[in-house]
């Protein structure tokens, strides 16, 4: 297959990927770091907070079982919302460039 | 979808037909002979124990309340299921081995996998036999802290989805190697990487070898090197003819049924709650007989707690986790290696485009934490239906939890159930094994016969053929290597293996993968600086770690016990001896202390020189440092003024024809 060759600095400062690449790395640093100060508040709440689990909240089902429980559902959300904002914008800023560029 | 629900159906049908054609075979008898207790691939287990030691007769009654002591599935059944599974992956391996003709085939099922496929094929790659029966059994055994430890293995998608799925699709082909060797010195940064990720699969691999070979001993009485070849011979077949193709719907295929065994047991526990959680939470605490097990744990340390309190003990942290230093550590080898997982890395070149890259991580995401939150409801459900002294009795490290579990419950409905049940699992843990071993086998190949035969001996001159063959000739060679390893580790810990795999992935391969996607100035010198003391410092650390066996600290150990016998045989009247079982005992600790006494670790150490199990807290920031100041003491122009190129693709899969150009 013939390769189609790219200037590729000139397409780096493209003013679209210069936006696609900035809402990129805000977005996806922003995240993992709150995702990964989330997940690590467990292991240090559990063996700094101990009083804070063993509240019972619904019947015998105490707070730390409810906070490792809702890891499972921000991670999840995070990767809703990823996939949401990306499929929005992030492709769409990609086609735009592409086809800028055919 | 459709056909995998037809062949669980069919397996079913078969196995029932199975069973009625040899009606004499009786159930497992209640009064079983031997208590076989070798701990299989579980992150608990501290020591395997030889399976001659633990094979002894159950002479003294546990204080436990269940009397059986061991759990033993329905060979016919059971080989019946294990059959089926076989014939059914051959077949795929079969029709796999028509469709792969070049490298591309190979090695990425020439990116025709789609996102949903990859999605359940991830899921399958990454969930094993440790996180399918282990951590159930650390639920049953350890309430919270169990379900704790499962939360890591989720998380950890969160870096793969947003920082190297995409941007991996986007700018590599079929290694790690690359990813790394795009705007560097292509040979040594191949020959490092390719290192580097033979490392990490080594580790993985031995450790789901030894966990097989120890699971088939216990469930079916296969011997442990009869279980390792038998694996061992059916993962080179998936690899060596059937490729990524293959190797991808083996994968899947095992996801499937996992989902569907845990979902069919949670769906009776639940059942048996009245599908009711916060009455299930009820049962957990007003359960006497976990109750009293956490009044036990808990005295261990000095804390006396009764009834009710203590059975709410058994959710509450700490029972088992109880250095939280080592539980970060190991979260961040948990959250940085699995990005760093080269058989991980290697599902995102299947894929065609970075959208089905990321579809493949959300749905492998729930898929996972799906999976976790069903392992909850066993792992409790284990510990009310059979309690966690039951649990201990048959395996100390409770890996058997949830296949008593799915016995009990089948068998609650009828003991022909019960059977099939079991039958049904154990073919899971089966498929399970051979996903997991045959994406390693696969990654570790691939590193070999593309980066380091095809661009580095030969120069990337290899035409389609010779680079198929090199990759199938590899893949055999690794297969046998992992046989004899497997054979050779037998009483390696498992669990320490797989905190020294993502200990690696963590510190040597995560960090130079992220700067070379995001760090214009890094360049060879960053890769190599990175990928070696990352892997170095991660696998010096633990070999000075408490993981490692002491000696001198066995050697006071079983001083201890010389002592104690010693002063009970004093108290004794004059001209008495000490009874049989004291005496044995007495004879093996003084052989134990004269073993052991003037011997040390492997690295000739008395003590651990580091305190935690897990060395990624250290390993991790050495591996960025090392990148860091490589690349800065060596700067490349080349390699920066390339920056434009991999950033403008990995950010949008422009000129990504070429990755997948066959």
């Amino acid at each position: 297959m013939a390769e189609k060759t790219y200037d590729w600095a000139a397409i780096a400062k493209n003013p679209k990927f210069v936006e696609l690449h900035h809402k990129k790395t805000a977005f996806l640093f922003g995240w993992w770091i709150f995702s990964t100060v989330y997940y690590f508040l467990l292991p240090i709440g559990a063996a700094y907070a101990p009083g804070l689990f063993k509240i019972q909240v619904l019947g015998h089902v105490n707070f730390g079982y409810l906070f490792a429980l809702s890891q499972f559902f921000v991670s999840w959300g995070i990767a809703i919302y990823y996939a949401h904002v990306a499929n929005k914008d992030f492709d769409r800023l990609t086609r735009e460039l592409v086809s800028e560029l055919h | 979808m459709k056909r995998l629900f037809v062949a669980i159906g069919c397996a079913l049908c078969l196995s029932v037909a199975a069973y009625a054609a040899e009606p004499a075979k009786a159930p497992a008898a209640p009064d079983a002979k031997a208590a076989v207790a070798a701990p299989a691939a579980t992150p608990a287990a501290s020591a395997v124990a030889a399976p001659g030691d633990a094979a002894k007769p159950a002479a003294a009654p546990a204080a436990a309340p269940a009397k059986k002591k061991e759990i033993k599935a329905d060979k016919t059944i059971t080989i019946t299921m294990f059959a089926i599974i076989i014939a059914i992956t051959m077949g795929i391996v079969v029709w796999a081995a028509k469709h792969t003709k070049t490298a591309a085939d190979f090695y990425a099922a020439g990116g025709g996998i789609t996102g949903t496929q990859n999605g359940w094929a991830i899921a399958g790659d990454y969930m094993s036999a440790a996180s399918f029966l282990g951590i159930s059994g650390l639920i049953s055994l350890y309430g919270y802290d169990g379900f704790m430890y499962s939360v890591g293995w989720l998380v950890a998608y969160i870096t793969v989805l947003l920082i190297v799925a995409e941007p991996c699709r986007n700018a590599g082909k079929y290694t790690l190697g690359d990813i790394l060797s795009f705007r560097t010195e292509p040979k040594p940064v191949r020959a490092v990487a390719a290192l580097s990720t033979v490392t990490v699969a080594t580790f993985y691999l031995t450790a789901q070898m030894v966990g097989a070979g120890k699971l088939m001993q216990l469930l079916i009485g296969i011997p442990y090197k009869t279980a390792i070849i038998g694996v061992g011979i059916l993962m080179v077949g998936y690899v060596v003819f059937g490729g990524m193709t293959a190797t991808t719907w083996v994968q899947i295929i095992k996801a499937a049924l996992l989902m569907s065994g845990a979902f069919l047991l949670s769906i009776l526990v639940m059942a048996k709650a009245g599908f009711n959680p916060i009455g299930f939470f009820d049962e957990i605490v007003n359960n006497p007989a976990i109750q009293d097990y956490t009044s036990k744990l808990v005295l261990k340390d000095g804390i006396i707690l009764n009834g009710l309190d203590a059975g709410q003990r058994f959710i509450e942290p700490g029972l088992f986790l109880k250095a939280p230093l080592d539980q970060i550590s190991l979260g961040m080898a948990l959250v940085m290696g699995t990005a760093g997982m080269p058989h991980i890395l290697m599902r995102f070149f299947t894929v065609p485009t970075a959208q089905a890259a990321r579809k493949s991580v959300i749905i492998a995401m729930f898929l996972i934490g799906g999976f976790y939150i069903l392992t909850t409801l066993l792992g409790f459900g284990a510990a009310i239906h059979l309690t966690p002294q039951g649990i201990k009795a048959v395996d100390a490290g409770g890996n058997m939890a949830t296949m008593m579990l799915a016995q009990k419950m089948g068998a609650d409905i009828s003991p022909i159930i019960g059977d099939i049940f079991l039958a049904f699992l154990c073919a899971v843990a089966f498929a399970t094994i051979l996903a997991v071993v045959s994406g390693l086998v696969l990654s570790a190949s691939a590193a070999i016969a593309h980066d380091i035969y095809v661009n580095v001996v030969k120069d990337g001159h290899a035409d389609q053929h010779e680079q198929v063959m090199a990759a199938r000739i590899t893949s055999l060679v690794v297969g046998a290597v992992g046989i004899v390893i497997g054979i050779l580790a037998e009483n390696q810990n498992v669990a320490v293996l797989v905190a020294l795999a993502f200990a690696v992935a963590a510190s040597g391969n995560l960090p130079v993968v992220v700067m070379s996607l995001f760090w214009k100035k890094f360049n060879t010198a960053g890769v190599i600086a990175g990928l070696l003391v990352g892997t170095i410092a991660a696998i010096g650390l633990l070999m000075v770690s408490p993981n490692m066996t002491y000696p001198k600290a066995v050697a006071a150990g079983a001083k201890k016990t010389i002592e104690a016998l010693e002063k009970k045989q004093a108290a004794l009247p004059a001209g008495a001896v000490l009874e049989e079982k004291d005496a044995k005992a007495l004879e093996k600790a003084q052989k134990t202390y004269d073993a052991n006494k003037d011997g040390s670790s492997m690295v000739g150490l008395d003590k651990p020189i580091f305190p935690l199990k897990n060395p990624g807290i250290v390993s991790i920031p050495l591996g960025f440092l090392a990148a860091i100041l490589g690349t800065l003491a060596f700067p490349s122009r080349k390699s920066e003024e390339m920056w434009d190129e991999i950033y403008v693709r990995q950010n949008t899969g422009i000129g990504m024809a070429k990755a997948i150009d066959h």
